[in-house]
């Protein structure tokens, strides 16, 4: 069977109605925050779009990245859009390995040389020259340079690849860095999360196969689009956060009625990401629904920002030893100079001259 | 040496202490001290904002005892006190302050400001900075034995005149007597009538008493003008004398900070207990009520009003005892609005009366008290101090005010009953 | 530092050098003063310095007689600052859960409209207090770049705190990462500046009172 050479026909060969493709280009024109008027636009261009060409390539990382997209209870517009793309390189999904897996990343990087999008989940260790990670003799860190030496823009899907994630947490002994640290020369878009919802990893895709280059990034690098708002702005139990109801636990009544997470460590209020509109699994729930705080997987350092559990305004960091030595240090300077203090008033005492009835004789000047 | 300023600094590092050191580190500068001075409430003049005095004194604390202060100091961030600084303050620290003390019974923080003051003037003495007036007080209290120049042969004098009025006899250098009587050389020289007055009651109540040929004086223009050394030196004569008398009691006159000077301060200038105790005579007076030894007949009718004594009430402790005198002789007797720990200074005190540069002033803050007087509408005035009563007098003259003002003492004398019975002193 | 950054130095190492810095400040400056020592009183006493201290420790916090509407103001407007700031520093929850974090105690909260009016209140009678230290020529006179500071320092939390429960201004990340700094600031500035007069003012009322009582006055 031929290959579709457009994502329409690709749609059409899945037997996508056009209605549900319409659906699709409405959902992604507003989840990038375009006007609907712009719905035809992203229609027309994602019929006519070209498959690209795609290396992913998977470092420190869980595979959960490739799970969210791959795994869905049922075919979704979103995979059948990464089906769509020309995947030249994935060692999890290719049927290919070893060298032969080898060969076509260098064949894809070679035939579509400037053109071709490199996906990347996880980090990258780079302590002691990269030996922590290497695929097929090579270091994770080579591999990066080399793969993206020719590539039209780079996607960090997850948080390890756009932050670092849990190979980066403290004390991090791979010296694992995110893909931004590398990669300074081509457009580096992060999808962060962990895992990111797939709708905004074939958003990000979408928006390029619209408009040929990466959407309006925020100050992590992050499509503005799905990383605008907070998972606290968006949340359905912010009235309760404004009412000051709370669940104590995870079983009292505040929990049972549903109210807000936040002393039980709910990171929503610092947590920028689509959770709370797009939610997970055809739209189903997201965790705060389920009854569980935002953990925060899609900010920087999320596993270094304190315990899960720890409400955002409590210290992450314990005070008892240090205001114990803070007491006993205060204690210490306080008396050493207060005694030096006391020591001077009886100096000055001692040094005292008497006053006289011939000082009064005198003015002084 | 010489006075100067290094002199007059190195004095107050002596006398900064952890009182000092709390009050400066709590001041939140709040200015609520202005409404409880009457230099400020008087003239409206910011400057006589009572924490504002202290100015100097707080920086030289700031530079000598705190870390950043220290710190700043070496740094040359804070300009160090100056000569000119302590001239300009001497108005401030002496002429708009009587040490009445009222401030510091205001102060929401806390700060005893006129304790502080009274450490501030030590410094101010070092370096040569006190009013002329009260420097040659303090010189002729220490030359001559009294701040007004009064010798003994001038009492004597005095008492020659008060044994031939009262027909009784004052007792001069009596040794083993019970009691030491002190005067103020104001009460010799224009209110001599407590000494008969006293000496009238004492014959009465059948006191041993007796006063000292060489150490009559209670004043202590040392306390005033701000100087343990000179004020110790005073104290000295007096202990001494009451030591040589072998007496068990010395008494304070009418006299407000004779009885700072005596009572609370002494021992603390000549560094030792006293083998005797400091008893004011309206305490010695109530004393002598409670074991019904002070009879007397016959009630004032007149509405009248006790003016506290600063130095004896607020500062002195000696509150309620006056009131329970004056209801004995009086029938109407009437409260000012603030009387008590919380009255309003005559203007007179901490030696603003010795100092004749104040003068004007001294009568610009009378108007505290005119104020009062007239909002209660009395024509009689009783007090227990004698620079308050002549401060009060120079006040009510000035405004052609038409109060009587007497002393406590006197006033009891007045209305005395004479127990016959007890009378053992042969006719003179 | 990003911003991220930024709130994980703040909730961590800086709330840690924080209080360790306001603890260790506020030891040192109360032994400090106490160790200065003062002279023992000869004098014979009239009353138990003590109890007096104890007396003034407690009533010098109200109305006194013979006071003035600059009185009246000083102490209205003060409580209104200080207990708005007090109220809303201890009865927030969010607050209540950081000294949870420190002591593992938690006691009720107040409701946010309540912690709101607090906030609100505090802030215009600093507001208050700030345009009376210009307008009246005593507190003008007495007033120097210390008391300007300790306003602003004091202030700052408030206001940002106000802010961020609102969301105005600034993304809520920012704006926490400013709050907690805001409050971080005042613990250390708290022991070196006038602010310290939160704990010193019970050391002043107890020696005012104890001076007093000696000579048999409750001051």
């Amino acid at each position: 069977m031929a290959k579709p050479k457009t994502l329409a026909e690709h749609l059409e060969h899945h037997e996508v109605s056009r209605r549900g493709f319409l659906k699709f280009c409405a959902l992604t024109t507003s989840m990038m925050a375009l006007p609907p008027s712009m719905i035809p636009t992203v229609a027309r261009a994602l019929e006519t779009a070209r498959r690209p060409s795609v290396i992913w390539l998977s470092f420190q990382e869980c595979t959960g990245c490739t799970e969210s997209l791959t795994r869905s209870h049922s075919p979704t517009i979103e995979n059948l859009i990464f089906n769509y793309l020309s995947l030249d390189y994935h060692h999890t999904l290719q049927a290919a390995s070893g060298e032969a897996a080898e060969q076509a990343r260098e064949a894809a990087m070679a035939e579509n040389h400037g053109q071709y999008l490199v996906a990347v989940d996880g980090s990258i260790p780079v302590k002691d020259g990269g030996v922590y990670s290497t695929i097929a003799g090579i270091s994770n860190l080579e591999m990066l340079k080399q793969t993206v030496e020719g590539a039209a823009a780079v996607v960090a899907i997850g948080s390890c690849a756009a932050f670092g994630g849990l190979p980066h947490a403290h004390p991090n002994p791979t010296g694992a860095v995110p893909v931004q640290d590398l990669v300074h020369d081509k457009p580096v878009v992060n999808v962060s999360g962990c895992p990111p919802i797939p709708v905004v990893i074939s958003g990000v895709l979408a928006h390029y196969l619209t408009f040929g280059r990466i959407p309006d990034l925020d100050g992590y690098g992050r499509p503005l689009s799905f990383f605008g708002t907070s998972i606290h702005d968006r949340c359905y139990r912010r009235p309760y956060y404004n009412k000051g109801l709370f669940a104590e636990t995870f079983d009292d009544e505040g929990a049972k009625n549903g109210w807000c997470l936040f002393k039980l460590g709910c990171k929503g209020p610092t947590t920028y990401n689509a959770c709370a509109t797009a939610k997970w699994n055809q739209g189903t729930s997201f965790p705060i629904q389920s009854g569980h705080g935002c953990i925060g997987c899609s900010e920087p350092h999320f596993w270094d920002a304190g315990g899960f559990y720890q409400p955002l305004s409590a210290g992450i960091a314990g005070v008892g030893t240090l205001a114990g030595v803070a007491v006993v240090a205060g204690a210490a300077a306080g008396t050493a100079a207060g005694l030096m203090h006391h020591a001077k008033r009886k100096q000055a005492q001692r040094q005292h001259e008497k006053v006289t009835v011939a000082d009064l004789k005198e003015s002084g000047s | 040496m010489t006075v100067s300023v290094e002199r007059g600094i190195q004095t107050l590092k002596e006398h900064i202490d952890a009182p000092v050191a709390s009050f400066f580190t709590t001041c939140v500068h709040c200015g609520m001290c202005a409404d409880a001075c009457l230099f400020y409430t008087e003239t409206k003049d910011p400057k006589y904002t009572p924490i504002y005095k202290l100015k100097p004194l707080r920086r030289l604390w700031h530079q000598e005892y705190t870390f950043w202060g220290k710190l700043a100091a070496k740094l040359g961030l804070s300009k160090p006190v100056t000569a000119a600084e302590l001239k300009a303050w001497e108005e401030l620290v002496y002429d708009s302050c009587t040490m009445c003390g009222r401030c510091s019974m205001t102060c929401p923080v806390g700060n005893d400001i006129v304790y502080m003051i009274r450490k501030m003037r030590e410094g101010m003495v070092a370096a040569g900075f006190a009013p002329s007036g009260l420097k040659a007080a303090t010189e002729r209290a220490i030359t001559i034995g009294s701040p007004m120049g009064v010798k003994f042969p001038a009492l004597k004098n005095q008492i020659k005149h008060i044994e031939a009025d009262t027909g009784l006899q004052i007792p001069v250098d009596v040794e083993g007597a019970e009691y030491m009587a002190l005067l103020s050389s104001m009460e010799i020289m224009n209110f001599p009538e407590y000494i008969g007055a006293i000496a009238k009651i004492f014959h009465n109540a059948d006191i041993s008493w007796t006063i000292a040929s060489d150490a009559f004086e209670a004043t202590n223009s040392g306390i005033q003008i701000g100087s343990s050394d000179l004020a110790a030196e005073l104290v000295e004569r007096v202990v001494a004398a009451a030591e040589r008398l072998r007496v068990a009691f010395v008494i304070s006159p009418e006299c407000g900070h004779a009885y700072t000077a005596l009572r609370w301060e002494g021992p603390n200038l000549i560094g030792r207990p006293y083998p005797f105790e400091v008893i004011h005579i309206l305490e010695l007076l109530d004393r002598l009520r409670a074991q019904n030894r002070l009879p007397v007949t016959g009630k004032i009718k007149e509405k009248l009003t006790f003016h506290d004594p600063c130095q004896i009430v607020r500062r002195g402790g000696v509150v309620d005892e006056p009131r329970r005198l004056l209801d004995m002789v009086a029938a109407d007797f009437a409260e000012m609005e603030d009387h008590g720990i919380m009255n309003w200074c005559c203007g007179g005190g901490g030696g603003v009366s010795a100092n004749e540069r104040a003068a004007k002033l001294k009568l610009t803050a009378f108007n505290r008290k005119r104020h009062q007087l007239e909002a209660l509408g009395v024509n009689t005035l009783v007090t227990a101090c004698a620079n308050c009563r002549i401060t009060l007098e120079e006040g009510l003259e000035f405004n052609n005010m038409d109060v009587a003002v007497l002393g406590l003492a006197e006033t009891l004398a007045e209305h005395l009953e004479e127990q016959s019975t007890s009378a053992t002193t042969e006719t003179p | 530092m990003t911003g991220v950054e930024l709130l994980i130095w703040v909730r961590g190492p800086g709330l840690q050098l924080s209080l360790a810095a306001f603890i260790l400040g506020m030891t040192y400056r109360i032994l400090q003063t106490y160790f200065l020592g003062r002279a023992k009183n000869l004098a014979e006493p009239r009353g138990s310095p003590w109890i007096h201290g104890m007396k003034t420790m407690w009533w010098r916090s109200f109305f006194h007689p013979g006071m003035t509407i600059r009185g009246y103001f000083t102490i209205i407007s003060g409580y209104t600052f200080h207990l708005g700031f007090i109220i809303t520093l201890l009865f927030f929850d969010q607050h209540i859960e950081l000294f949870k974090s420190w002591t593992g105690l938690s006691w009720p909260a107040l409701p946010p409209l309540v912690i709101t009016v607090t906030a609100v209140l505090g802030i215009a009678a600093l507001v208050a207090v700030l345009v009376d230290r210009f307008a009246d020529p005593v507190r003008y006179l007495l007033s120097d770049y210390q008391d300007y500071l300790c306003w602003v320092l004091t202030v700052l939390p408030l206001v940002t705190g106000l802010l961020l429960v609102y969301k105005i201004w600034l993304p809520y990340t920012s704006l926490l990462v400013v709050h907690i700094i805001s409050f971080e600031i005042l613990l250390v500035a708290i022991p070196f500046t006038k602010l310290s007069h939160v704990f010193t003012i019970f050391i002043a009322r107890w020696y005012n009172g104890a001076i007093a009582g000696y000579k048999g006055v409750q001051s």
